[in-house]
């Protein structure tokens, strides 16, 4: 199959924040623009296309990606979530999002879409007992880059998260 | 008594849209349609053209239109020159599309109009362009050489206006010196690198008699003013609004880029919506830089280290046009002094051309670099005279009780006499010191000299003119039908928190509750008159007019209480939206039943029958201006406008300290500590503040240790991605331990200053000291930011530092 | 920054997919993570016209132990990272994982894309040459293993052909006497090597043996430090053994510069990091060489 302008597309079947899309597509169509411009999902954020921003980052089969760096082709079969899925409009925020509400964890608010999917795919990792260390918070964010912040409140949403999101964890030993 | 929400540390009102995804940034904007646009840039940073074949491209199936500079008629002429100056003599600005020569790597040759942006891309690469290349001018100092090449072929030299000022008598200052010290200080070129980067979707009615323009920029007026210049019709047919904008930091608070002309010029020719969202590698060419400018300094100074004179001879690389003028000379000229008395001083700099892209504010704008000159010359003297580097500033700061502080014969960029408004330097130096604890500092710093990886600690002072004019204004409404009260203003937001802040300011002064207030920001359609955001002027003149119109509301609102309650206006107090009379709480009315008093309209729209009887004509009687109807003096809306203008500019400053680690043999560096003293007047809120000044920071780390945009001798930017060109991540930036100071600003009602810039301005100077210290032993000096890891190694082993001590 | 246009296939069975490449010649690529080639693709740089997706391949994302570990070539660095099973058997290899890109990148990219892409600053080839990895490729005409040290042949060059793609890659088991060290400089964290080296050591009786030093980002390719190597074959790690390393080092190199970093940068961090992974190997044989 081929479309006017030359390029050859295909049928696409995915999983997008619980709901199930069918579409044709260009094979070269980037994932982040079919999630915005064809699903209307803007909420994903383009900032560089070269994968180094993060500012598209969303979650495909569990784990964070950036979604400029895969073919929508890429994703058939596959359990998308985006920022538009992580709550729904009219229930509470999640913990991430409330929490970077909470330490004033975004300013212009560009690249948080991109951060709060990074640090859910870290948070809901179930193998930790303790707390996670500002180094490790670091670390962990350190594929999404923010210009406005300077990290430091985006560190201190995380960390309010993560006690949230893990009650009765121990503090980290840099910290205790 | 309710708490204040003015100066408190509070959470943002507006943040659950933008964290459920749901912002509007300007490639979300729902437009049906729209066709979307890819520029052909020049490869070459100087060259002839000498054929452009379009017809390819045009021929590519999906293509709506490819211009060239031959197509666009009466708009194929010279774009604004925004800030003219006498002694700016030789202007230069560029035409939408080049249509001769080019003058920098990037330069718009081309524009291509498409269904997508994929097919434009594919058109773009069947453009035949060739140019006859020309001499390239890069480098600032050769560019000065007699017989240096050319950036503009029409103009004899490259340099586009010199500028000189003088404060005291120098010379004689500089005969009767003890000592005087001569070195260099160089920052280098960077960019503000927004997270989203520039665009806009423009669409016109269907006569093509007005134009909507979605915009990511700082200012929406100005660009509505120069766009009915070039299109020749009036304002009110252009509205222009700047929807959620992803950072701006300077590089969008430019205007009439050739892009702001072409996209609504497509748009109208095309009678269909035009798009183009910029992509980041384009960025690094379409949008502005800032920063390289060289200083050849001279430091007058008596044999106990107090300067006597300052003498700085600075070239300004301004790229390839001057759109801006010399405005980011004149800023940086008119910081000279930095906090210290510093009684004579001449200054001068020198506007230079080069092959590359233009040079426009970046967060800073200027300022940067006079702070970096200022505190390193400081640094030089401590050096020269074997002074401690907190003693030195001590024996040079104006006093804590010397405000206002002038300097007459200097001025701002603005044309104001530097005036210093407040400040207490000494304070905020003490508080740094007692913050860092020195004796500890350097009992690590002494056992850092056993390894290869040795601290310092440095520290630096900047000020900072805050608020550049002219005006901004307000509208305050109390809305009468929901009692929210809405604050519209022309100004814009990238991020800085203004709908919190002004909410916060409204809600004080008009006694309103906090969540009934929303802000609407940079809009001209909602608010006639505005400058725009940038050189940290959104608290000084937007919130002082919110303040201004919200004293305005409140006034009026106690008037028509008074007639609804037939008691004096004295008698009254508004707290938590609700008007009451001192000491009787129960007779009271709401903000919103004043504002529902406020518009005399004969109809019930609810079925609050009590409020609405109290309201209404039901009571007999002579006239008017009895009982609670609207007094025939009032014009209706429960409402008004207001606007602030300073006299001047606010100073805001602050010192900044790092203690950093420095690995001999790598050249890698760490943060250890980063610690803050910052005045920017009264804090409307501190949790804001923090996140302003820690931004800016981390700008700042960027801007010492990783950012450099790096031009080779042919004009091509070696670094033009974000593979290439570092902004730190979090693991880079430090952790920062911030005090605040408030010396309130006598310039404005609410005594602040602007806080959005001050984070970026010491940084170099601070990181450049902290590597002189951790080096200190062996005698080195950094007179030129950025420092990448083979520079700080190649000090270090210039040093003798770099030994073979082992890794423990 | 959108792709060119390109025929997409995604087959199902490596056989396929190699054969796939071969009806397609030079023009075909391999698309693993995808977390090299989509930003080369993005910017235009890199245009096949032929893609071939290993997605939908069976078979090439697991392990499999037997003293030591066979990795199947699309096992995402983020899985590599985070498995017991690897890092009990490839501990350098978990360790390197930390330096590439960052956690979104490592959930994607694959070991083997980032094998057959082969930049020479990238982790992942300097780990296979200095411990010896051997990689496995299935072409049209059958399958063949390449020992790490003949599979890189310069920046971005490798010894498969057109029609061949990887399929896993094996690491050999580790003596229980060696330990090991890596140590990178790069301009920031996750971002490319300035220069990494790998070490592995062994120490008998005080004395060190078995030594293997490789360098990544000096030179067109992951290199193994012979002259070092054999430096160290019987001595004990003092000073001087340490300056000796760091100069030999130094002299082995002949990188070439560029705009991150000039030749005389690379070499003499490279003789640095030398000297500090060996530290870190021999530290952690637990022996005092």
């Amino acid at each position: 199959m081929t479309d006017l302008t030359g390029d050859e597309v295909t049928e696409l079947t995915l999983t997008v924040n619980g709901e199930r899309f069918t579409r044709e597509v260009p094979v070269r169509r980037l994932l982040s623009d079919f999630l915005r411009h064809d699903l209307g999902l803007t909420g994903t954020h383009v900032g560089c296309e070269h994968g180094v921003c993060g500012c598209c980052t969303v979650r495909v089969d569990g784990t964070a990606v950036r979604s400029c760096l895969m073919l929508a082709v890429q994703a058939e079969a596959a359990d998308v979530v985006t920022i538009e899925g992580l709550s729904k409009e009219g229930e509470p925020l999640h913990p991430v999002q409330q929490a970077f509400q909470d330490a004033h964890g975004l300013q212009c608010g560009f690249c948080t879409p991109g951060f709060v999917l990074a640090v859910c795919g870290v948070l809901e990792d179930d193998s930790r007992t303790e707390l996670l260390g500002d180094d490790e918070i670091r670390e962990a964010i350190s594929g999404n880059l923010c210009r406005c912040t300077g990290y430091q409140h985006i560190v201190e949403a995380v960390r309010i998260a993560d006690a949230k999101m893990r009650p009765g964890a121990a503090a980290p030993e840099s910290r205790a | 008594m309710k708490e204040r929400v003015f100066g408190k540390r509070m959470p943002r009102t507006s943040d659950e849209r933008l964290l459920r995804g749901r912002g509007m940034y300007v490639d979300d904007v729902p437009v049906r349609g729209a066709l979307e646009v890819v520029f052909v840039r020049s490869p070459h940073a100087h060259a002839r053209i000498t054929e452009i074949d379009l017809e390819e491209a045009r021929a590519t199936p999906g293509v709506h239109a490819v211009y060239g500079a031959g197509d666009l008629g009466a708009f194929d002429r010279p774009l604004p020159l925004l800030f003219p100056h006498p002694d700016l003599v030789e202007p230069r600005t560029q035409n939408p599309i080049a249509s001769d020569e080019v003058h920098y790597a990037g330069q718009i040759v081309a524009m291509i109009v498409a269904e997508d942006r994929y097919v434009a891309e594919d058109a773009r690469e069947r453009v035949r362009l060739e140019l006859d290349p020309l001499p390239v001018v890069v480098d600032v100092d050769a560019a000065l050489e007699d017989g240096a090449d050319q950036v503009h072929s029409d103009m004899e030299g490259n340099v586009s206006g010199h500028i000189v000022q003088q404060v005291g008598d120098p010379d004689a200052a500089f005969r009767d010196a003890h000592l005087v010290l001569r070195h260099r200080y160089i920052l280098e070129r960077s960019a503000a690198m927004p997270m989203e980067t520039r665009g806009m979707v423009a669409e016109w009615d269907p006569r093509g008699e007005e134009l909507m323009l979605w915009n990511a920029t700082q200012v929406v007026h100005p660009l509505r003013s120069g766009l009915a210049q070039f299109f020749d019709i009036p304002e009110s047919r252009i509205r222009i609004t700047a929807p959620d904008t992803g950072g701006g930091f300077g590089v969008k608070g430019f205007f009439m880029y050739p892009e702001e002309v072409l996209v609504p010029w497509a748009a109208r020719e095309l009678r269909r919506p035009v798009k183009w969202i910029e992509d980041r590698v384009e960025h690094f060419t379409a949008s502005h830089h800032e920063r390289t400018q060289i200083h050849d300094v001279e430091i007058a100074v008596t044999e106990d280290g107090v300067v006597t004179a300052l003498r700085d001879e600075f070239l300004v690389d301004t790229g390839a046009f001057v759109p801006y003028g010399l405005e980011l000379g004149r800023i940086t000229a008119g910081q000279i002094g930095g906090a210290y008395r510093i009684p004579n001083i001449h200054v001068g700099f020198r506007g230079v051309y080069t092959n590359t892209v233009v040079c426009t504010p970046y967060r800073g704008a200027g300022r940067p670099h006079m702070c970096f000159v200022t505190e390193r010359a400081l640094d030089d003297v401590a050096r020269a005279l074997g002074i401690d580097q907190f003693e030195v500033r001590r024996r040079n700061f104006v006093g804590d009780d010397e405000f206002p502080y002038r300097r007459d014969g200097l001025v701002t960029a603005d044309g104001f006499t530097v005036i210093m408004d407040s400040g207490a330097y000494f304070t905020q130096m003490s508080m740094l010191e007692e913050a860092l604890d020195m004796p500890a500092l350097r009992e690590a710093q002494a056992a850092s000299r056993e390894t290869t990886k040795l601290l310092g600690v440095g520290l630096a002072c900047y000020v900072e003119s805050t608020g550049g004019g002219p005006y901004e204004g307000a509208h305050v409404i109390v809305e009468p039908d929901t009692g929210t009260v809405r604050v519209t203003t022309g100004f814009t937001d990238q991020g800085q928190s203004h709908s919190t802040t002004l909410a916060q300011v409204a809600a004080e002064r008009l006694g309103a509750d906090l969540a009934s207030v929303q802000v609407e920001l940079g809009d001209t359609a909602k608010f006639r008159w505005g400058i725009g955001t940038y050189a940290s002027r959104g608290a000084v003149h937007g919130a002082s007019a919110v303040d201004r119109a919200a004293g305005t509301v409140r006034d009026k609102a106690l008037r028509l209480a008074a007639n609804m309650l037939e008691v004096s206006p004295a008698d009254l107090e508004v707290e938590d939206g609700r008007i009451s009379v001192k000491g009787s709480p129960g007779t009271s009315v709401t903000l919103g039943q004043v504002a529902k008093a406020a518009k005399p309209d004969r109809y019930g729209f609810d079925n609050d029958l009590a409020a609405l009887a109290a309201l209404g004509p039901a009571v007999p009687r002579e006239s008017s201006d009895e009982g609670p109807l609207l007094h025939s003096d009032e014009e209706p809306g429960l409402e008004a406008t207001g606007f602030f203008s300073p006299q001047n500019s606010t100073w805001a400053s602050g010192v900044h300290a790092a203690v950093i680690e420095l690995d001999t043999e790598t050249g890698a560096v760490r943060f250890v500590r980063y610690v803050v003293v910052h005045d920017c007047g009264i804090v409307i809120n501190p949790l804001v503040v923090d996140g302003q000044v820690i931004g800016g920071i981390a700008q700042g780390v960027g801007g010492s240790f990783y950012e450099r945009l790096a031009y080779d001798a042919q004009g091509q930017i070696q670094n033009a991605s974000l593979m290439d060109f570092l902004i730190p991540y979090a693991t880079e930036v430090p952790e920062v331990e911030l005090h605040h100071l408030e010396t309130p600003s006598p310039l404005n009602p609410l005594g602040v200053k602007g806080a959005g810039e001050g984070g970026a301005i010491p940084v170099p100077a601070v990181a450049a000291a902290a590597i002189d210290d951790a080096l200190s032993a062996f005698g080195v000096a950094v007179r030129r930011m950025p420092l990448d890891p083979e520079e700080l190694m190649d000090l270090a082993a210039a040093s003798g530092a770099h030994s073979d001590k082992g890794d423990r | 920054m959108k792709p060119a246009p390109f025929e997409y296939h995604a087959p199902e069975t490596a056989v396929e997919a190699a054969s796939l490449l071969q009806e397609a010649g030079g023009d075909g690529k391999v698309l693993a993570g995808g977390q090299s080639l989509l930003p080369l693709m993005n910017l235009r740089l890199a245009r096949p016209s032929v893609l071939v997706d290993l997605g939908r391949v069976q078979g090439l994302d697991g392990t499999l132990a037997n003293g030591g570990i066979r990795i199947g070539s699309m096992v995402r660095h983020g899985h590599v990272q985070r498995s017991h099973e690897i890092q009990s058997r490839v501990p350098m290899l978990t360790e390197a994982m930390r330096h590439v890109g960052h956690p979104a990148i490592r959930n994607r990219g694959t070991l083997g894309g980032s094998l057959a892409h082969a930049d020479p600053a990238a982790e992942a080839p300097l780990v296979a040459v200095a411990l010896g990895a051997e990689l496995v490729a299935l072409g049209a005409g059958g399958t063949r293993t390449i020992p790490a040290d003949e599979f890189f042949q310069g920046p971005f060059m490798t010894a498969l052909a057109d029609d061949e793609l990887l399929t896993e890659i094996l690491f050999p088991e580790a003596p229980a006497s060696a330990g090991w060290g890596f140590r990178e400089v790069a301009r920031a964290h996750g971002d490319f090597a300035l220069v990494a080296v790998a070490a592995v050591v062994s120490v008998e009786d005080g004395r060190l043996r078995d030594a293997r030093i490789a360098v990544a980002g000096a030179a067109d390719r992951p290199t193994r430090i012979a002259a070092a190597e054999q430096a160290l074959e019987g001595a004990a790690w003092d000073a001087a053994a340490r300056s000796d390393v760091e100069q030999i080092v130094r002299d082995a190199l002949s990188p070439a510069g560029d705009s991150h970093a000039s030749a005389e940068y690379r070499k003499s961090v490279a003789g640095v990091l030398a000297a500090r992974a060996l530290d870190d190997a021999t530290k952690a044989t637990g022996s005092t060489a």
